[in-house]
């Protein structure tokens, strides 16, 4: 995927942010927070504008966006997948499943599909430990999700993509 | 009595203000207890706190959890054990953990006897290492000064610390979490493409192997060797100061004369001192800030004040980054190092008929930046010979002179080679932090007024005082100037200057804490600011004791400006021993 030149437009948004929390250095993960929800992820771009704007090394911004696992440098999918491995899911083989999803992706968790189509995530407990396995989809849920089944579930989505 | 607390460590009663931390406590009475994250260099403000290794680890009575007593404040009647069972087995553990992701290639290792992580090895007879599991994977990455290898990284975060607080370059960070977290430059750039500034105080702390130096002993050896090189040296004015560290002597003692003997031990044609540029600088320089000092009395609204001092690479490294709307403000005068290596290979090699291509300029330098230096594209001729081949720390020097076999105690006392190796006392203090200021108000007084400085010792700018002021009156006009040593305080006085606020025509700049003293190439001073204030005070008795303080007395600089020069600032003179600023900035 080829870098996107940020706008001014946006360069704009982002030091509109850091106004609004003061360029306060504690405001850090806020001005994140905020700047992530704009433009879904943190590109190093954006994380140079943010460090110029509050006057703080560039080494600094980077440490706290690899730390939270919340940030992310690599844009979501166009149908970003949440596997949860929570302890009911985790029990029930959400580990196969998800090796399934990552095989049928070819992308590791954390990353984004080449096409943008799919980002693959983990998380903990989607509150429908009784559909255990469970994977979500943008807002849609799959729950008692079996690796046989991921491969039809993901040709939904290139389906409703080619449409 | 309210100020003070009493205490009880290992059965002595000890009575320390309130405030004072378990450990310092503890060192008042002599008890050292083993650190690895913690530095604490109180002189120059500067401490790392993290509490991170838990090696410092005491029990404290009545306490359930061991405490760290790097950060564990005193309290009045607390009971401490610092070596107790619990706690030895503690640090053990602790020491395991460590090893247990290190790679503990220590025969092999760089920093190998000088590694504190090593030292406390030995110390606590860590003969197996209980934890097995899971090993950090880094290449091992290499810049012109600097090399890292993260494998060997403990999470001491004092490179961090240095970097960012007493710096304020901020190139290394911490990145991750957990088991892959690591120091790096910002999205995980090498070093060089980041804005490290090669300072090398990252590597003057670092407790372990993770962070050296780039070696070039094998380099000088295989020259030295070679029949048709004409190999010299020249000497920079703090690595005197600390080379004898490495050979038994107490910090402060300067070991000139032996290190002299030594280099012509190791081969060397030409044994010469970078003291020498050091006077020649003091000329261009100086005569620079009076140039720009008349012109701004005559009225010019454009001349640019302050004058900025330009020896040392680290700095120029850091104004290029951060200050590059205002190259123009330092001098234009290279480097004590480069000036060295632009007379050596343009004036000394024609007076000896010496081609440049057979001639090696070596210089030994107590900094990593100069390596760095050297290698800069506009210090070399036409075909691209550097004016300087190549730079060695003062630890390189140390270890070529154990590795020859030279026994350095026995050494006798021997002088610098003529012409480029007699200097004057203004030159030596170039070393310490304020020293060039000094060096340049000796003579910018007596060029400015005409009259004789009666008392050269200029007090007020020398110390390890972060910023330090001074005046002095030329004939009626109260010249004003400036002292910054470690980045973070000349960012300060540089901000003054880009606000317009800065009261100073002079400042002088060094990147290091105390001076080049206290630089990246230096036996490692892990945070003991006791041994930069000793150094220091050895270069300012070596000059107290020259016969000569004044660079434009130095005999051999008035015969280079009779003989090739002009006078300083000459059309050669810029050609050969000025230089000119890139903008670096993002």
């Amino acid at each position: 995927m080829s870098e996107v030149k940020l706008s001014q437009h946006k360069i704009d948004q982002i030091i509109a942010i850091c106004d609004e929390h003061h360029n306060k250095a504690g405001e850090l993960i806020n001005i994140l927070h905020k700047t992530q929800g704009l433009l879904g992820y943190l590109p190093a771009d954006v994380q140079k504008v943010i460090a110029k704007k509050m006057k703080i090394p560039v080494s600094k911004v980077y440490g706290v966006v690899t730390f939270y696992s919340f940030f992310t440098m690599v844009p979501k999918g166009k149908y970003p997948i949440s596997i949860c491995m929570g302890t009911a899911c985790y029990v029930k083989g959400a580990e196969k499943v998800l090796d399934e999803l990552q095989s049928q992706l070819g992308i590791k968790v954390g990353e984004t599909t080449p096409d943008g189509l799919f980002s693959l995530d983990s998380l903990r407990c989607v509150g429908a430990c009784g559909l255990a396995p469970v994977v979500m989809i943008g807002e849609k849920v799959y729950g008692r999700l079996t690796p046989e089944r991921v491969k039809d579930i993901l040709a939904e989505y290139y389906l409703l993509d080619a449409l | 009595m309210e100020d003070n607390v009493v205490l009880y460590i290992d059965n002595h009663t000890v009575v320390v203000p309130v405030g004072t931390t378990i450990l310092e406590a503890a060192k008042e009475i002599g008890i050292e207890i083993p650190s690895l994250c913690y530095m604490n260099m109180k002189d120059l403000c500067i401490t790392n706190l993290p509490a991170s290794c838990r090696i410092c680890v005491v029990e404290i009575e009545g306490r359930k959890n061991l405490a760290p007593s790097c950060a564990t404040r005193c309290e009045q009647g607390m009971k401490v054990k610092t070596s107790s069972l619990r706690v030895l087995n503690a640090r053990r553990i602790v020491l395991e953990l460590i090893l247990s992701d290190h790679p503990t290639d220590c025969l092999i290792c760089p920093k190998s006897g000088k590694c504190d992580l090593q030292r406390l090895a030995s110390r606590f007879k860590i003969q197996e290492i209980s934890f097995k599991g899971e090993q950090s994977q880094y290449e091992v990455e290499s810049s012109p000064s600097i090399i890292r290898d993260m494998k060997k990284c403990i999470y001491c975060r004092r490179c961090e610390m240095m970097c960012n607080d007493v710096q304020t370059v901020g190139a290394l960070g911490a990145v991750n979490r957990g088991f892959t977290s690591t120091i790096s430059p910002a999205f995980r750039k090498d070093l060089k493409d980041s804005e490290c500034t090669y300072c090398g105080q990252c590597v003057a702390v670092c407790p372990v192997g993770a962070l050296t130096e780039v070696d070039h002993t094998n380099r000088l050896l295989r020259d030295l060797a070679d029949p048709s090189k004409t190999v010299i040296v020249q000497t920079a004015p703090a690595v005197r100061a600390a080379l004898g560290e490495e050979f038994g002597f107490p910090p402060g003692i300067s070991v000139t004369g032996k290190m002299v003997s030594a280099l012509r031990e190791l081969g060397f044609a030409k044994v010469f001192d970078t003291d020498f540029a050091a006077d020649l600088t003091i000329m261009e320089e100086g005569s620079e800030l009076l140039d720009r000092l008349t012109r701004f009395l005559d009225g010019d609204k454009d001349v640019c004040l302050p004058i900025l001092t330009s020896c040392c690479p680290a700095w120029v490294n850091f104004f290029e980054h951060y200050f590059s709307d205002m190259l123009d403000i330092p001098s234009t005068a290279r480097s004590p190092q480069q000036m060295f290596g632009s007379i050596a290979k343009n004036y000394w090699a024609e007076l000896m008929n010496i081609p440049r291509e057979n001639l090696i300029v070596v210089s030994i330098m107590p900094c990593l930046a100069k390596k760095y230096e050297c290698a800069r594209e506009e210090f070399a001729d036409a075909g691209g010979d550097p004016d300087v081949n190549y730079s060695i720390s003062t630890r390189e020097l140390a270890n070529l002179i154990k590795r020859a076999n030279i026994d350095f105690n026995a050494l006798p006392e021997e002088d610098f080679d003529t012409p480029l190796g007699e200097s004057t006392g203004a030159g030596v203090i170039f070393g310490a932090s304020g020293g060039v200021m000094e060096a340049a108000l000796r003579t910018a007084y007596e060029l400015y007024t005409g009259e004789t400085l009666k008392n050269v010792d200029f007090k007020e700018v020398r110390g390890l005082q972060g910023i330090k002021k001074a005046s002095v009156n030329l004939k009626g006009f109260e010249l004003k100037i400036g002292i910054a040593h470690g980045l973070g305080n000349a960012r300060k006085l540089l901000e003054d200057i880009r606000e317009g606020k800065s009261e100073f025509h002079a400042i002088e700049i060094m990147a290091c804490p105390g001076g080049c003293v206290g630089g990246g190439g230096q036996p490692l001073h892990h945070g003991n600011s006791i041994l930069l204030k000793a150094r220091s005070n050895a270069l300012y008795e070596e000059d107290y004791n020259k016969p000569l303080r004044k660079s434009h007395e130095n005999p051999y600089i008035i015969k280079l400006y009779e003989d090739y020069l002009g006078k300083p600032m000459s059309e050669k003179a810029h050609h050969l021993l000025h230089t000119h600023y890139f903008n670096k900035s993002e």
